[in-house]
């Protein structure tokens, strides 16, 4: 009869947290920020139809980075929480607080029960009523929640983006504003046009269902870009944004590494999976010509 | 969180039964026999939907009944489904409004969990269902009988859909009402209906449609000038779900009322009556009528006088 090794919990916490953080340094990272008519959330994405960003509730959204699958999963319970209360109760007794709680105590349980932690972070935002002020909740991988009132950063390259956010952030900006500022902050030195950026708002002008997505020509006018450049080089802009992306992310697998002390083999595993993480790059990149024509509710 | 094989997906109805709310329907168990005589239910009266050029009108009366009793003047009986479509209910009015509300939850659960509407015909059937659900509770006499149209975005046409209580749903060409007023009002809108009618045609004429259902049909109330309730008229066209405002209604049933009378002529003994009442503006309409219509023991022959 073998007996198994003793690791000590310390250790076994240790390496999970690290696998899980290399997992989210893979994706790109996503920035959310309250604005003058509610809260803004600003993803790199290159895909129209999986989604980074969606719709909870009528003043509730969610955002996800990391594995899609995971977060996915995730969002589709908030979803079905939210309804069965609304349901049972009435619309205005949802809240994001209930739900993001919910999120860090399945996120906590699932850290420190299962094999293998979630290899996501998710944002919670909810719009303010007279009475309330917007609110952000960050839960991380592991469930700690954080509640932010100006703006949120998630993903392998927070801190950096985090700064550059903090450093123009300002009291009831405009949509244009935040929008560009969230987007510079994103891309670094690189850019972003509209093709690569998957952008919704919570708006307080938008009748009972706050969420709308902010797409095409409306994405292009904001960023004040010209509408042909956003139509013409479809491919190409796409390509060298990946590249880039790619690069970041790597950078960004490594600080994770660094920072929780990896082995070499650990960080060759980190470079071996890379690409074959994040799923919406693929379908983005095999043609996503999957685009709704129609006018949809959620738009 | 479900296991994969054990995924209510993007129903809501089926998630609700999964999480153990309280069953609606078949738990339920009333006096046998038809239930009828042991409680009054409160009822939902007439509700029309009729298709025009640009998407569908759909309207409904505001009375609640209890017996031979009025339970409430100012019901909702037209919802807003999503925002291309509507329901109207008629019958028992409890579980129908809980049936409407289920059903918007559920289309918009399925929106936002899929990322895409459903298709107009995916909404009717999703309907249907929790009609035929509901039928336990039908033969113990709580009938609930909707009405469903909407803006077909892929077909670019309006489409109305009516249900009988097995849940059984078909698709109408043109109009439909439903009710205990919905004979008489599908009487009038038949004989005014033509294809293509204009906006404002069509919410006329679903205006006289209840207005004539509500002079025939004692449970159908008509327009409430003294309480300032109005029939509820809803658009549904490529734009989306609009209700028409009251004063908006208030305005049209009034022509209404000045065009019935001018065309019929003032009868003899209403016409005493104004002198001795002025500036009574016709609009206690159908309340006054149900005790001395104008029509009434005067002028119609056949009613009173000749009983043997």
């Amino acid at each position: 009869m073998t007996m198994p090794f003793y690791v000590a919990p310390e250790q076994v916490m240790k390496d999970r947290a690290e696998y899980a953080q290399k997992g989210i340094a893979r994706g790109r990272s996503l920035v959310a920020t309250t604005y003058a008519d509610g809260v803004l959330i600003v993803a790199e994405n290159p895909s129209r139809s999986l989604h980074k960003i969606s719709e909870i509730y009528d003043r509730i959204a969610f955002a996800g980075v990391g594995k899609y699958n995971e977060y996915d999963q995730l969002r589709v319970a908030g979803v079905r929480h939210a309804d069965t209360k609304g349901f049972a109760f009435s619309r205005e007794d949802v809240d994001a607080r209930s739900l993001a709680n919910l999120y860090a105590q399945f996120l906590g349980n699932v850290f420190t029960h299962e094999m293998k932690p979630l290899e996501v972070e998710i944002l919670v935002a909810e719009l303010g009523t007279d009475y309330r002020p917007d609110q952000l909740y960050h839960i991380a991988y592991e469930g700690t929640i954080t509640d932010e009132d100006r703006f949120a950063v998630l993903g392998g390259d927070a801190q950096t983006i985090s700064e550059r956010v903090s450093a123009s952030w300002r009291e009831g900006w405009d949509l244009a504003e935040a929008l560009k500022a969230a987007v510079r902050a994103l891309a670094g030195g690189r850019s972003l046009g509209p093709g690569d950026l998957e952008v919704a708002a919570l708006s307080r002008h938008n009748g009972r269902r706050a969420f709308r997505r902010i797409s095409d020509g409306e994405l292009a006018r904001l960023l004040g870009e010209p509408p042909a450049l956003g139509s013409d080089p479809d491919g190409d802009t796409g390509d060298s944004a990946e590249g880039e992306g790619g690069a970041t992310r790597a950078a960004g697998a490594e600080q994770a590494g660094s920072r929780a002390g990896a082995s070499p083999g650990a960080a060759g595993r980190a470079a071996g999976d890379e690409g074959g993480q994040d799923p919406t790059r693929r379908r983005a990149a095999g043609g996503g010509g999957a685009g709704g024509r129609l006018p949809r509710e959620g738009d | 969180m479900f296991d994969p094989g054990d995924d209510p997906g993007p129903d809501f109805a089926a998630l609700l039964k999964r999480s153990g709310y309280p069953a609606r329907g078949p738990g339920v168990s009333l006096a046998p026999g038809d239930g009828r005589g042991s409680v009054d239910i409160r009822h939902g009266t007439t509700v029309v939907a009729l298709r025009f050029a640009d998407g569908v009108v759909m309207a409904g009366d505001r009375r609640a009944t209890e017996g031979y009793s009025i339970a409430h003047r100012a019901m909702d009986k037209v919802f807003p489904a999503d925002r291309w479509s509507a329901v109207a209910i008629a019958g028992a009015a409890g579980p129908a409004v809980e049936m409407v509300r289920l059903f918007q939850v559920q289309l918009e659960h399925y929106e936002k969990v899929e990322g895409t509407t459903l298709s107009l015909e995916g909404k009717a059937n999703q309907l249907a269902q929790m009609v035929r659900e509901h039928l336990p509770m039908a033969m113990q006499g709580m009938v609930v009988v909707p009405l469903f149209a909407g803006y077909d975005l892929r077909r670019g046409t309006g489409r109305i859909f009516t249900y009988d209580v097995t849940g059984g749903h078909y698709e109408e060409t043109d109009y439909q009402a439903t009710g205990s007023g919905g004979r008489d009002a599908r009487t009038t809108i038949k004989l005014g209906y033509r294809e293509g009618l204009s906006r404002t045609e069509a919410v006329e004429l679903a205006i006289e449609a209840l207005y004539q259902a509500a002079d025939e049909d004692a449970a159908t109330g008509g327009p409430d000038p003294v309480r300032g309730i109005y029939p509820m008229v809803a658009v549904v066209t490529a734009d989306g779900y609009e209700q028409l405002a009251d004063a908006d209604v208030a305005e049209r049933f009034g022509q209404l009322i000045e065009r019935i009378r001018s065309e019929r002529g003032t009868p003899a003994l209403a016409a005493g009556r104004d002198a001795l009442a002025t500036g009574g503006d016709g609009g206690a309409a159908t309340g006054g009528q149900a005790m001395t219509g104008p029509g009434g023991a005067g002028t119609r022959p056949g009613t009173g006088g000749r009983r043997p």
